[in-house]
């Protein structure tokens, strides 16, 4: 057994080594850390065809033995040592493989392993949230009755295609409760962080899940473009130009950037430093990576002190050995990324009326630097004098805020769309027109940390919703 | 496993004394047929006014200069403009003038293509080919169907002679690429996706409602095809596909599960300015890999140094793929193809000069490349 492992394609779960593997290498050396095996875009293409046999096998299953399957899994997924690409892979050699290709700080991914390992313990609660408490024997016999109403939920699809990203392991959450639903997934891994996702089938698998309902294609870009064309209903990871080319898309949920943001109000400005802490944790947790941290802050005044106070909390964020405890910031394992995030904010700080808080802080030192050969950017908090400038609602992944002055009144007018809005206020009129802005789609009324969020409330669309419809029904019993 | 790849009866492994002698006898004859080459297209009395103006131009005679394939330093790169921004009477040699010519296109998704004028290559390319291909895979009598880009270029009169020569008839399913690449430059890929449905669609019919025992088709399109009906099911022996680069694990595919390890894969290389390469036997045991020969004498192809490009790469190096095609119709020294390619070893009696292998589009590696797309 070669110690670096050979991620397969798994092809309905079958496993499936190709003659095209992609070495990734760990960072900034020339050792392999992974081999994974490509699928061929025909391969992926016409796996498609046959998805209806894996939905049959997951349908078969009752949704509490699936709830009860997920359980396990998270145990397994949490403490066993499961077999990924030929390699016994306990959770300490989880944690050391993903941040030896994706960069990200042990601490980092061991919080978001923590998550996953919520999700799947908790996924009864999920599937609660996600379809309003519904029986779920209804989704079991197709039909059924709730408070003295017939219920009829069928599925809009026969997979579940997911095009994931390399840059947050949290994210495969998302697709977790397809396999509850029933509905088989079609997953694309990013191209350092084929882990995670392997990591989950795996526990599944090791808890009884049927390997039909599990397709794993690293895959070109043309691969991609298979899943994206076939699959019934397909989740994708992108920026803003990916969610306009999907707009009108209904089978695509884009999940692109969050535009998450905290809102302070007349009543609670002058108390801002009461929220400091809240503030740095809506902007750094996760390293500034997801799109529910906090990427613009508008107050009424003290914008200047705000942003400065900020700058100096978060200028403690240092780029660290990735094993060290306190590491909390990422690093970019591509370059270019780092010198293009770099060379934007460069480029919109040109534009008057923009202060950068941080590069005071850092006495004007660059805030793109490298340790171990990693590329890291420092946070960085620029106040701006209007919601026009080109910072002002711009996000990057690392920790990144703009701080704005805006007279409350005007707020709800200018935000545009918001992931998640935290809205420091006391004021009952205001949170009225809050509760009423259709730009904003988790709300959290009161110093609440932006980037703390209930599995059981999605906050960016609701996956049973999507994958599944609601039907009129009238069945006839027999006489 | 390999009995369905594609096999060349005359094509088996040859003992490094037996290769030896040919790879010599192989270069001689190169170097013989460049001379009568150059002998032809630069006299005044068989020779085009494009090369016999070159000639004057130039000051210097390569009837005089270059006498072996060595020599073909020479002369610089032929600029695929000249097809375009030329008039085609001026590339009609002498001894063919009054004679009405073929025009090949190639390119074109934008402005004026290129344009290659012709008689009677292409009947000579596909002859030579067809006694490479296996009766048993590909059935003399038996019709096949082409389904890919016909219109202006060479590939769709070739393959009727193909199977005229072998005694079937031909039908066709045209697939316009420049359209394609369009649709897929501009993201329009449910429309792509539309048109190739409709080209498979119109393909199905044919192949369902009457006797076809071949099919040349593009790699994608086979895919494609494959989707909608099982290939060996519907009486198709052999599959002569081209058109675009096939990685071994897109060959492995076609040939295990779309061509159901039944129906015989034989890939090819060529475009309207070479004629086509032949393709050394692909087998799972070589993990499908294929090695391309040119129609040596009448083209060769040299893998070189991108940077400089009169340096050949050693054996198993990538380098640009360079053209010189040598019949009495064209002449075309040195032409950079858009590819890159292994240089691979002479390999048998009948393929005993370099081998292309693993082709792909040159610059791949570096940047995104719209390819592929039929």
């Amino acid at each position: 057994m070669s110690s670096v492992p050979h991620i397969p394609i798994l092809r309905h779960g079958r496993e499936y080594h190709s003659l095209d593997v992609n070495e990734v290498p760990v960072i900034g050396s020339d050792r392999t850390a992974v081999r994974v095996s490509m699928a061929n875009s025909g391969l992926v293409r016409r796996d498609l065809l046959e998805m209806r046999q894996a939905r049959n096998v997951l349908r078969d299953i009752p949704t509490a033995d699936l709830i009860a399957m997920a359980r396990q899994a998270g145990r397994h997924f949490l403490e066993d040592e499961l077999e990924i690409g030929g390699v016994m892979q306990g959770p300490d050699d989880y944690v050391r493989h993903l941040s030896s290709t994706s960069g990200l700080p042990h601490t980092l991914i061991r919080m978001n392993m923590k998550k996953l390992g919520q999700l799947f313990k908790d996924m009864d609660q999920v599937m609660g949230g996600l379809t309003r408490g519904l029986d779920l024997s209804v989704i079991d016999r197709g039909y059924g009755e709730q408070g003295g109403v017939p219920m009829s939920f069928s599925a809009v699809t026969d997979s579940l295609g997911v095009v994931l990203p390399s840059n947050s392991p949290a994210v495969n959450a998302l697709w977790m409760p397809s396999i509850i639903m029933k509905v088989p997934v079609v997953l694309k891994p990013g191209r350092e962080e084929p882990w995670t996702p392997m990591r989950v089938i795996q526990a599944f698998l090791k808890a009884g899940a049927p390997a039909e309902a599990f397709s794993f294609y690293p895959t070109s870009h043309d691969g991609a473009q298979g899943i994206i064309r076939r699959c019934g209903r397909v989740m994708v990871f992108g920026d803003d130009r990916t969610v306009g080319q999907y707009a009108t898309d209904p089978r695509v949920e884009v999940h692109g950037t969050g535009h998450t943001k905290i809102l302070f109000g007349e009543d609670k400005i002058d108390d801002w430093q009461s929220c400091l802490d809240m503030l740095v944790e809506s902007v750094s947790a996760n390293s500034g990576r997801s799109c529910i941290n906090t990427s613009a802050i508008l107050v009424p005044r003290h914008g200047a002190e705000i942003a400065r106070a900020l700058a100096e909390r978060l200028a403690s964020m240092q780029p660290r050995a990735a094993d060290d405890p306190g590491a909390n910031l990422s690093g970019f394992a591509n370059p270019a990324m780092a010198d293009y995030i770099d060379g934007a904010i460069d480029e919109g700080l040109k534009t008057p009326g923009a202060v950068d808080h941080s590069a005071v802080v850092r006495a004007g030192s660059p805030r793109r630097v490298e340790r171990d050969n990693m590329n890291y950017l420092l946070p960085t908090v620029v106040e701006v004098n209007g919601w026009d400038h080109p910072l002002a609602n711009r996000e990057f992944l690392f920790p990144f805020t703009s701080v704005v002055e805006m007279p409350q009144a005007e707020m709800l007018e200018q935000i545009g769309y918001t992931l998640v809005g935290t809205a420091i206020t006391g004021d009952k009129a205001w949170i009225t027109e809050l509760l009423d802005c259709p730009d904003i789609e988790r709300l959290n009324v009161g110093a609440w940390p932006t980037n703390r969020i209930d599995w059981n409330q999605p906050h960016e669309g609701n996956l049973f919703d999507f994958l599944y419809k609601r039907r009129a029904i009238h069945v006839q019993t027999a006489a | 496993m390999s009995q369905a790849v594609a096999a060349p009866p005359s094509s088996t492994p040859s003992s490094a004394a037996e290769l030896e002698g040919a790879v010599a006898r192989a270069r001689e004859a190169l170097d013989q047929h460049l001379r009568e080459i150059l002998q032809w297209h630069f006299s005044p009395e068989t020779g085009c006014p494009f090369w016999l103006d070159w000639m004057e131009r130039a000051g210097w005679d390569p009837r005089q200069e270059v006498r072996t394939y060595d020599d073909i330093h020479r002369f610089d790169h032929f600029q695929d403009e000249w097809l375009r921004d030329e008039p085609n009477e001026r590339f009609v040699p002498k001894a063919f003038e009054g004679r009405p010519f073929n025009v090949f296109e190639t390119g074109g998704t934008t402005g004026l293509p290129k344009q290659r004028v012709g008689w009677d290559d292409y009947k000579h390319d596909y002859e030579q080919f067809s006694a490479s291909l296996d009766d048993e895979a590909f059935p003399r009598g038996g019709n096949w169907i082409m389904v890919g880009p016909t219109g202006p270029r060479r590939l769709r009169l070739a393959i009727e002679h193909l199977a005229n020569f072998r005694g079937g008839s031909c039908y066709f399913i045209d697939l316009d690429p420049r359209w394609v690449k369009k649709l897929i430059t501009k993201g329009h890929y449910d429309q792509a996706e539309a048109y190739q449905r409709h080209v498979i669609d119109q393909a199905v019919e044919i192949i369902k409602h009457r006797n076809i025992s071949c099919l040349f088709t593009t790699p994608k399109l086979l895919e494609g095809l494959a989707e909608r009906i099982s290939i060996p099911s519907q009486g198709i022996r052999g599959v002569f596909c081209g058109g675009t680069s096939m990685p071994p694990q897109m060959v492995r595919f076609l040939v295990e599960e779309v061509c159901e390890n039944q129906t015989r894969f034989v890939p090819t290389y060529g475009n309207t300015l070479m004629g086509l390469a032949h393709s050394k036997p692909v087998t799972a045991e070589e993990g499908y890999s294929i090695t391309y020969y040119a129609p040596q004498p009448r083209a060769a192809l040299r893998i070189v140094n991108p940077d400089n490009t009169a340096e050949t790469v050693d054996y198993d190096s990538y380098g640009r793929v360079e053209l010189t095609t040598l019949t009495r119709e064209f002449f075309m020294p040195r032409f950079l193809e858009r590819d890159e390619a292994l240089r691979c070893r002479p390999y048998s009696v009948d393929y005993a000069w370099d081998g292309v292998g693993n082709v792909r589009p040159f610059g791949v590696m570096e940047k995104k490349i719209v390819e592929g797309v039929y």
